[in-house]
């Protein structure tokens, strides 16, 4: 049968097409956009898939479970920290529960290659109680979308796809399946399901506690929680630790059990830990299961090993020479020693791009302040935190540079000074300038309008141009205090000055430096 | 049968669509592959590598092994360095050596170089010299999956189709210009490992690569040419003394 070369993460999206998704919604985020970006493509000419960037995964997930109420499958997909985005919707929707199916794509980055933490989804579905499934490879992000859609309409529940940078950007043949059709419109008409009041919440939150046993049960019956016992020593591994462990042993004699379906197979577990003398465990993320089954209390007549006793490293990706390590065995020869001291080739700005030409004015606009700080935010501006720029002093999430230059401000730091990029602004920008205009605070936001979401691969972008003018005059930034400028190296002299004229300005206000990002003009 | 390849460059250089070439050959082959990549912050412009593996049974991790690497498939010199490591001890080194100098501290080429030529397992082209001559300078990936290509275990042909498939978007210029430098790659690497195996040393077999007109190159004249050039210095110095490129049917008579 025929293959098609597929990414971990378009394989999702192609597993949600043939299982008859109706939407797919998200806001970019590495490593998880290509989930998206390959439905869109996919689907453009058969028009039959709602295909459309959200302003943030607050919103992606609420369109997709308004989706799901309709009757129709729909997907929706975030890296993990877009997840704490969405969350207020996502731990919500597990209570109401869904009508038609509702799958929740995150993509975790251990190891952090793109992102400001490693933390792991597989407790945010432990915590939402709901289905989780861990892919080891593409062929199974494929598979078990159908898994997760049929699992998602026969529970009611929202069901969760975990994946890890290493699936998600990895390429590999596929076989695919007949697509199944979509589902007609069919909203769902039990109100008090969908209407959170106490006194509906509390059914719900019940029947919810409810379902448990079953997911349990699901878990140990599932094909994807394999046992296999043979000698005292027992390995576990989650998701694609399997692989890693495969690459280093072939014929052995460990007792082995693979997760890659969640609530944990408690009962597996539990013959596993009674048939073994000592227990390495493997998965690429936080120990969830390692600290799930050391307890409070330890196990007692077994030797548990893995990321919190230090035979795997408590931080940080997994990959077969740390697995081979925790095995206990050598390393295997190499052709030459690892370079020591090589130079280094960190990412950087594009050459020519606006956003150096807008930090190169703040910077100078700055010097006559002391020390001057500036907060900031998440995209390709993050670099000009490294040399030569140096120009921002802090990136933590998203939006959250307005609310802290407000907060330091409170606090009678002058300048404050944000600095955020034009779809970061729409993502969580605009909020907190809402309440730092009404709270009259004394900060200047600088928002870097490159007409797209550059970092990610040039996404649209929800507030650019005249609509990010119409937000800001909106959110109540008095119109001289709305600056526009074009940041190019021929207008620095006066883009300088109108940096300083606002900075001299008791109050909030805004610059927006607009000039359109080189790779989107090189796409478009 | 399994084929390890660690492929690398510089943001921007190319190194994905080296991926997509050498998947779908394998594919079309009927192999198993993994190949994972680099994405996001990481591609503007920094060190960029992907791990290629094929087989002819089952592959469990995507990632490569350190000593378990066939081979290191770089578009530039430095980079090569990045992963050595990873190569098993007899595994190869194939190269660009047209350096991509974006940061401040990049050492001296020529102790790059000398750094590669340390591996008997290697072939150096000049990526830069010989995309030029096919047409288009941004074609140095092609010119290196080329060089690389006769010890992967696909055809020239099968190669060249994905070559095409690949850039066929772009016009059928684009894909001549691509397929060439594939050819004028592949060409290099079998004529620098012509002089070398017949006992020229790896510095001097680059020397006279880079001074021999990249259309020309004729794998089955390597040997003639070391037999006119052979380990002698002078001569070798002479023939690179000419102010133009010379072709490669202007074999100096045997001394
Ligand atoms: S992608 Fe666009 S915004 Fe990002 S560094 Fe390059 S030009 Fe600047």
């Amino acid at each position: 049968m025929s293959r098609e070369i597929l990414l971990g993460d378009e394989a999702v999206g192609l597993g949600a097409i043939h299982s008859g998704m109706s939407g797919v919604y998200a806001y970019p985020g590495t490593p998880s956009t290509e989930i998206f970006e390959f439905v869109e493509r996919a689907t453009k000419k058969a028009g039959n898939v709602h295909a459309f960037w959200s302003t943030n995964e607050k919103v992606a997930y609420e369109e997709a479970l308004g989706m799901s109420w309709a009757g129709k499958r729909a997907l929706v997909c975030m890296k993990h920290v877009g997840l704490n985005v969405a969350a207020d919707a996502f731990m919500n929707s597990a209570v109401t529960g869904t009508n038609g199916g509702l799958v929740l794509a995150v993509a975790d980055d251990p190891g952090m290659h793109s992102s400001q933490n490693e933390q792991d989804s597989r407790y945010f579905a432990q915590f939402a109680l709901i289905p989780c499934f861990e892919p080891r490879n593409q062929q199974e992000c494929y598979d078990m979308m159908f898994e997760a859609f049929d699992m998602s309409e026969e529970l009611a529940l929202p069901v969760m796809i975990r994946l890890v940078t290493r699936i998600a950007h990895s390429r590999a043949g596929v076989r695919t399946r007949p697509a199944r059709e979509q589902n007609p419109l069919n909203p769902s008409r039990d109100i008090k399901k969908w209407t959170l009041l106490p006194s509906n919440a509390r059914v719900q939150y019940k029947h919810l506690t409810e379902k448990q046993p079953i997911l349990l049960q699901r878990s140990e019956e599932s094909p994807h929680n394999e046992l296999v016992l043979a000698g005292k020593k027992g390995i576990i591994t989650c998701g694609l630790a399997e692989n890693y462990l495969r690459e280093n042993i072939s014929e052995s004699d460990y007792s082995i059990l693979s997760i890659r379906q969640y609530p944990v197979p408690a009962g597996k577990i539990r013959d596993l830990v009674g048939h073994v003398d000592e227990l390495l465990i493997l998965e690429d993320g936080y120990p969830l299961v390692e600290s799930m089954i050391r307890g409070l209390f330890g196990l007692a007549g077994v030797k548990v090993q893995g990321r919190m006793t230090g035979e795997v490293p408590r931080t940080g990706e997994l990959d077969p020479d740390i697995v081979r390590a925790a095995l206990g065995l050598a390393p295997l020869p190499a052709a030459h020693a690892p370079a020591a001291d090589l130079a280094n080739r960190p990412p950087a700005l594009c050459k020519g791009c606006p956003h150096t030409d807008s930090f190169r004015a703040l910077n100078e606009a700055l010097s006559t302040f002391d020390n001057p700080q500036v907060f900031s935010d998440i995209g390709c501006y993050t670099l000009a935190a490294l040399p030569p720029l140096e120009a921002i002093h802090s990136c933590v999430a998203m939006g959250a540079s307005i609310g802290m230059a407000a907060g330091a401000a409170h606090a009678g730091y002058t300048p404050a000074v944000a600095a955020i990029g034009d779809s970061t602004f729409s993502h969580g920008g605009i909020t907190p300038l809402l309440s730092a205009v009404q709270q009259g605070v004394n900060l200047n936001v600088l928002v870097l309008d490159n007409d797209t979401v550059g970092m990610t691969g040039t996404q649209r972008s929800m507030s650019t141009g005249e609509t990010l003018d119409q937000i800001i005059l909106g959110a109540g930034i008095a119109g001289e205090h709305l600056r526009v400028i074009t940041p190019t190296p021929r207008n620095h002299e006066t883009n300088v000055e109108i940096f300083r004229e606002e900075l001299a300005y008791d109050g909030p206000s805004v610059i927006i430096a607009r000039r359109t990002c080189l790779e989107a003009i090189k796409r478009a | 049968m399994e084929k390890n390849i660690i492929l690398a460059g510089v943001g921007g250089q190319g190194i994905l669509s080296i991926a997509f070439v050498i998947d779908n050959a394998a594919l079309d082959a009927g192999f198993e592959f993994k190949q994972a990549e680099v994405h996001g912050m990481a591609q503007r412009g920094g060190a960029v590598q992907s791990n290629l593996r094929y087989a002819d049974h089952e592959i469990h991790s995507d990632l490569i092994p350190k000593g378990a690497a066939d081979m290191v498939l770089s578009v530039e010199p430095l980079e090569v360095m990045r992963y050595w490591h990873f190569l098993r001890p007899d595994g190869w080194v194939v190269s660009s050596v047209t350096p991509y100098i974006n940061i401040p501290d990049y050492p001296e080429t020529d102790l790059v170089l000398d750094q590669l030529a340390t591996f008997p397992n290697c072939i150096l082209v000049d990526g830069g010299l010989i995309a030029k001559a096919a047409g288009n300078l941004r074609a140095q990936n092609m010119v290196a999956v080329g060089a690389a290509s006769s010890r992967l275990d696909f055809t020239e042909d099968q190669l060249l189709k994905y070559v095409e498939a690949l850039f066929k978007p772009k016009g059928e210029k684009i894909v001549e210009v691509n397929q060439r430098a594939f050819r004028y790659g592949r060409a290099a690497g079998l004529f620098f490992r012509g002089l070398v195996d017949a006992g020229m040393t790896i510095p001097s077999a680059l020397r006279l690569s880079q001074k021999i007109a990249p259309e020309t190159y004729d794998p089955a004249l390597a040997a003639d040419w070391f037999a006119g050039v052979g380990r002698d210095e002078r001569r070798l110095e002479s023939v690179l003394a000419a102010d133009e490129t010379i072709t490669c049917d202007r074999i100096p008579a045997r001394a």
